[in-house]
């Protein structure tokens, strides 16, 4: 009676029989083979005795005094729980209906008396290997279900930082409506959005290839990038610039960005716009009318910075007029029958919303019908900018934290940008980095911004490149304008624009003087000043394109020198003050 | 899904073919498909005339074929692609680095 040694292993098998000498044989037989056996004389016996037992299987005998053996089954098969304890037959029965009671009562197979040592062995075997097979499963069940658990933890973990580094800058703008999961961020979704240091806002919404760890890796450095750059004034193109050439250089090949760069601007009522890789953006005129803006770049990530094409589109839009864009979950919603929502999904609930609703709530409901998903896909990101009066636009300055250091008080500096530099670099970031250091300028940084970003594009545009102002009051002369200005800028020769910037302190504050020299031929300053100053709403207007009003507002004095190519403002600064007599101005 | 190969009619470019979706699971198939294939290839020709889907690990595979290809000076065309998969392959302006026919 030696047994291959594959099958040295023994059980605690539970035999459940009233008759004594049946028991014995059976008990003979599985000792022989090397198992360890618990015996009950009728049903509530076993059942106490796998209780007190735990046996790995159970031998029953249908027919039992006091509880018989489809009874004891079912009550064991409830003790066992998640456990699998195969329950085994022991039957003389051949009437089929009495066999299928006993499968239906929990029992999982049948060993026929009388004995025999081999069916035995060999049943015990299989009921063992299903049992075995079962335990592994239920093991690594939970085994999975605990790592899945631990990663939702991390996640949330890793979202709790993402979100300090990634903030939702100004999502919560009331010109911004947006729908992103909370877990977006492994979705390999992203959305920013940031102010302008002189007004107007940036958003950035992106989907990297791939999902979980790897895209919200990716994601970091991007949303460092943006905030860092958008609240240093840099505008959407370099930040698009710096993020290519990150990702380019810290992402593996087969992984990219899909993204687009919004910059709105509520001065000039104008949007630009970049879009890589993401479905079309829907522009929803404050008429009603549609326009596509499809996407004409490569995604992020992809070029080398010498080839990356940053240019954005320039659209003329006016405060009610409102921009869609999305993340391509929302074109790939399917409905029960597996059909795309795509496109025509989109243009479908625009249609369906009419002039009334929101576009945003249009393309929501849309795809809740369409998916019939109340909480709609998390896979999914959109966003609706709305362009705004200016007025009614309080930008979020005020924000940054105030440094320890006392910074410099009595100090100048002269900058000045030659030649092609003209074309390829902004000095604002720069310059306003240089007034930041002041800490009484710092809470003043949007007003600062705006003199200095004005006094440059005068510069540029009416002084070195001498584009015409009036060009930029109809939809035509505001394109050919910024062809031009593109144009002009490429061929720029012989010209500079020099900054001057002098700090003093005064009783009260401070004194900022800004002169701005331009090398282009100036400009007839007196008749233009004489229009701007008697304030009428119309001649304001015309001559809002130089800008001068927004700087005479502003600043303390502003002086022409020269023939009008040469600046100079005095901006104040006073301690005691905290509020942004920006808003002031405009209300 | 499957990704076969052949020899072009010159001899000198290696065809592509991919049947039915082109996603993350082909991804180890279709890498197979260019890194055994002679070292004198000097053309390749992926034919989507039997892929019905394209996402976009796809397209991240079809960069890592680009880059293996020489990268810039790859010479890489996509062919036969259907409506859908053309639609995909041109949001994320892939023209600009292939030759799509």
């Amino acid at each position: 009676m030696e047994e291959p040694a594959a099958d040295n292993y023994s059980l605690k098998v539970l035999i459940a029989d009233d008759s004594n000498s049946d028991r014995l044989i059976l008990k003979t037989l599985l000792i022989r083979l090397g198992h360890d056996v618990v015996e009950a004389s009728d049903g509530l016996e076993a059942i106490a005795r796998f209780e007190d037992s735990t046996p790995d299987i159970v031998l029953l005998d249908a027919l039992m005094p006091r509880m018989d053996g489809m009874e004891t089954a079912r009550q064991i098969k409830v003790l066992a729980g998640e456990r699998m304890v195969p329950v085994i037959f022991l039957t003389s029965l051949s009437d089929t209906d009495a066999l299928a009671r006993c499968l239906e009562a929990g029992g999982d197979g049948f060993l026929s008396k009388p004995y025999n040592r081999l069916m035995i062995k060999a049943q015990v075997h299989a009921f063992n290997r299903m049992r075995l097979m079962h335990q592994t499963l239920t093991e690594q069940r939970d085994l999975i279900g605990e790592r899945n658990r631990q990663l939702m933890e991390e996640q949330e973990v890793a979202k709790r930082v993402f979100d300090n580094v990634a903030h939702t800058g100004c999502l919560d703008a009331a010109n911004i409506r947006y729908h992103a999961s909370p877990l977006s961020i492994f979705n390999g979704d992203v959305l920013f959005a940031s102010p302008r240091p002189a007004g107007g806002m940036l958003v950035f919404i992106g989907d990297f290839t791939g999902h979980g760890l790897p895209a919200a890796i990716g994601a970091m450095p991007v949303a460092e990038i943006f905030y860092g750059m958008a609240s240093k004034g840099f505008d959407g193109a370099d930040i698009l610039k710096e993020i290519n050439q990150k990702l380019k250089r810290i992402l593996p090949s087969s992984m990219f960005c899909c993204g687009a760069m919004i910059e709105a601007d509520f001065k000039l009522n104008q949007l630009l716009l970049w879009n890589g890789g993401l479905p079309d953006g829907w522009l929803i005129r404050a008429s009603g009318e549609r326009e596509i803006l499809p996407s004409r770049h490569l995604p992020l990530g992809i070029r080398s910075a010498d080839q990356f094409d940053a240019e954005m589109d320039v659209i003329s839009a006016i405060p009610g007029d409102r921009l869609l864009m999305m993340t391509d979950g929302v074109l790939e919603s399917r409905n029960s029958g597996n059909d795309l929502f795509g496109e025509t999904g989109i243009a479908r609930a625009l249609d369906a919303g009419g002039r009334q609703q929101h576009p945003f709530d249009a393309v929501m409901g849309g795809i809740r019908r369409f998916t019939g998903l109340q909480g709609g896909n998390d896979d999914l990101t959109l966003l609706c900018l709305e362009m705004v009066d200016e007025a009614g636009f309080a930008t979020l300055s005020d924000r940054s934290i105030p440094s320890a250091l006392p910074g410099p008080a009595e100090w100048h500096c002269i900058y000045e940008l030659r030649e092609h530099t003209l074309n390829t670099f902004s000095p604002l970031p720069l310059l306003l980095h240089i007034c930041m250091e002041v800490p009484g300028l710092r809470r003043k940084s949007g007003e600062v911004y705006t003199l200095l970003t004005e006094l440059y594009s005068n510069a540029l545009e009416h002084g070195v490149l001498n584009l015409p102002t009036e060009w930029k009051r109809t939809p035509e002369g505001f394109e050919r304008y910024y062809q031009e200005r593109e144009r002009r800028l490429r061929q720029v020769d012989g010209h500079f624009i020099r900054f001057g910037l002098y700090h003093s302190l005064q009783s009260t504050g401070g004194r900022l003087r800004i002169i701005c020299e331009d090398s282009g031929t100036g400009f007839d300053f007196q008749s233009h000043l004489a229009c701007a100053v008697d304030g009428s709403p119309t001649t304001a207007r015309n001559y809002g394109g130089r800008g001068l009003l927004l700087l005479k507002r502003l600043s303390k004095s502003l002086v022409f020198h020269n023939q009008g190519n040469c600046v100079e403002i005095v901006y104040d600064w006073h301690s005691s003050e905290i509020s942004s007599n920006l808003v002031e101005s405009q209300s | 899904m499957s990704i076969q190969t052949h020899r072009g009619d010159d001899g000198l470019s290696l065809v592509i073919s991919i049947d039915g979706r082109f996603d993350f699971s082909t991804h180890q198939a279709f890498r197979n498909a260019y890194e055994h294939s002679d070292p004198d290839i000097q053309k390749y020709i992926v034919d989507l005339s039997e892929t019905t889907y394209l996402d976009s690990s796809a397209l991240g595979m079809l960069l890592l074929l680009r880059d293996y290809a020489g990268g810039d000076n790859a010479c890489i065309s996509i062919e036969n692609c259907n409506n859908d998969v053309r639609r995909i392959l041109s949001i994320s302006n892939f023209e600009q680095l292939f030759t799509i026919r």
